[in-house]
């Protein structure tokens, strides 16, 4: 990949050409059919892939945080986003906001928490244990869209701060690197990141 | 029948409905989502709120039937059921949920009594008009036509 090119396809470092669209992964939570029905069509539409679960304990189950290694393990199922609702019987949405950001390997990826009611105390109290965003019931489409505007800049963000840090470690190093960019940020895919659990992190930058 | 009157009566008669109150906004929002890769995905929707709705309906009548009513047991129904209608745009069931939970909280069982039925009452008319809705769409898809988006002029 030569320096300066706009990067729009993923070249891992197996050598595998995969030409990748800019796809975020959500893994929306709903005990309700409707609702679920509804946020699939919502992200769906919105260019996201979608896997549905009707409990925060599926959800875990599905993220592997329930004790079995499960399938946090293979790549194309890495979840990029959470959106969750809140009054679930069992686990609610905050028992699993909790348990997400508790887990080193998930904590970074961005929770979204829905309620069909607009309480204050309840919304802080999401907020303040690190849900990225809460959205009241029904969910329109110009909230999924909004979210999604709010991870891909966010995940920009982490990326040109990382391409920056290690610009300047490159710098000090004295390397003579390719890859260090001066002038382009979407060439962070050569940059490694011990901070980096989602290895499409490169793809985000071309979604700008 | 016109093709041309017939999407003429089919956009009267959906706008009686959010004129009547049964249906607000959120049923517009749902049929923004449909298009010719997911053509009836408004349909199944609705079709899925019917068949949850019948099922929370009946677990209901069995709660507040019973000798003593567990309301841990009735409020999370209505809560769902309040859920689901909100989501689809059926406004009528909707608050007809809202009034049922403050009854649940106050442990009114005759004020639940009142409020099943007119959650029922509001459901079926939901239904009913839903059901007409779809036919006419269908009609007009079978003779070949568009379904017109619809207008908020109103």
């Amino acid at each position: 990949m030569a320096v300066g090119e706009v990067m729009r396809m993923e070249v891992p470092a197996g050598g595998d050409l995969t030409v990748t669209s800019p796809e975020l992964h959500v893994l929306a939570v709903d005990d309700s059919i409707v609702d679920r029905k509804v946020i699939e069509r919502l992200l769906r539409i919105s260019s996201c892939k979608v896997t549905t679960v009707e409990s925060g304990a599926r959800a875990l189950q599905y993220l592997g945080l329930d004790g079995d290694k499960g399938v946090s393990n293979l790549k194309d199922l890495k979840v990029n986003l959470i959106v969750t609702d809140y009054s679930m019987p069992g686990l609610t949405g905050y028992d699993l906001l909790k348990k997400i950001k508790e887990s080193s390997a998930f904590r970074e990826i961005p929770v979204v928490i829905m309620s069909s009611e607009n309480i204050l105390p309840r919304i802080e109290q999401c907020l303040k244990e690190g849900a990225e965003d809460f959205l009241l019931k029904p969910v329109k489409l110009a909230d999924v869209k909004r979210i999604k505007q709010l991870i891909l800049s966010n995940e920009a963000e982490e990326c040109k701060n990382l391409s920056h840090s290690n610009k300047r470690k490159l710098e000090e190093e004295d390397i003579d690197s390719s890859s260090s960019s001066s002038h382009d940020d979407s060439s962070v895919k050569d940059i490694p990141s011990s901070k980096r659990i989602k290895s499409e992190s490169e793809n985000r930058s071309s979604l700008l | 029948m016109e093709l041309v009157q017939m999407q003429k009566n089919l956009q009267d008669y959906t706008k009686s409905l959010f004129l009547e109150g049964i249906l607000d906004s959120q049923f517009l929002q749902l049929q923004q989502l449909q298009d010719e890769s997911n053509p009836d995905f408004v349909s199944q929707v609705v079709s899925l709120f019917f068949q949850d709705s019948d099922r929370i309906l009946n677990d209901l009548s069995l709660s507040l039937d019973q000798q003593v009513v567990d309301f841990k047991k009735v409020d999370p129904h209505v809560h769902q059921l309040k859920g689901s209608s909100s989501s689809i745009g059926a406004q009528r069931v909707k608050n007809a949920c809202v009034v049922f939970r403050s009854f649940c909280e106050q442990q009114n069982v005759e004020g639940c009594h009142r409020c099943l039925q007119q959650v029922k009452q509001e459901y079926y008319l939901v239904k009913n008009r839903l059901e007409t809705l779809f036919k006419l769409e269908q009609q007009i898809v079978a003779s070949g036509g568009m379904i017109p988006a619809m207008e908020l002029g109103f």
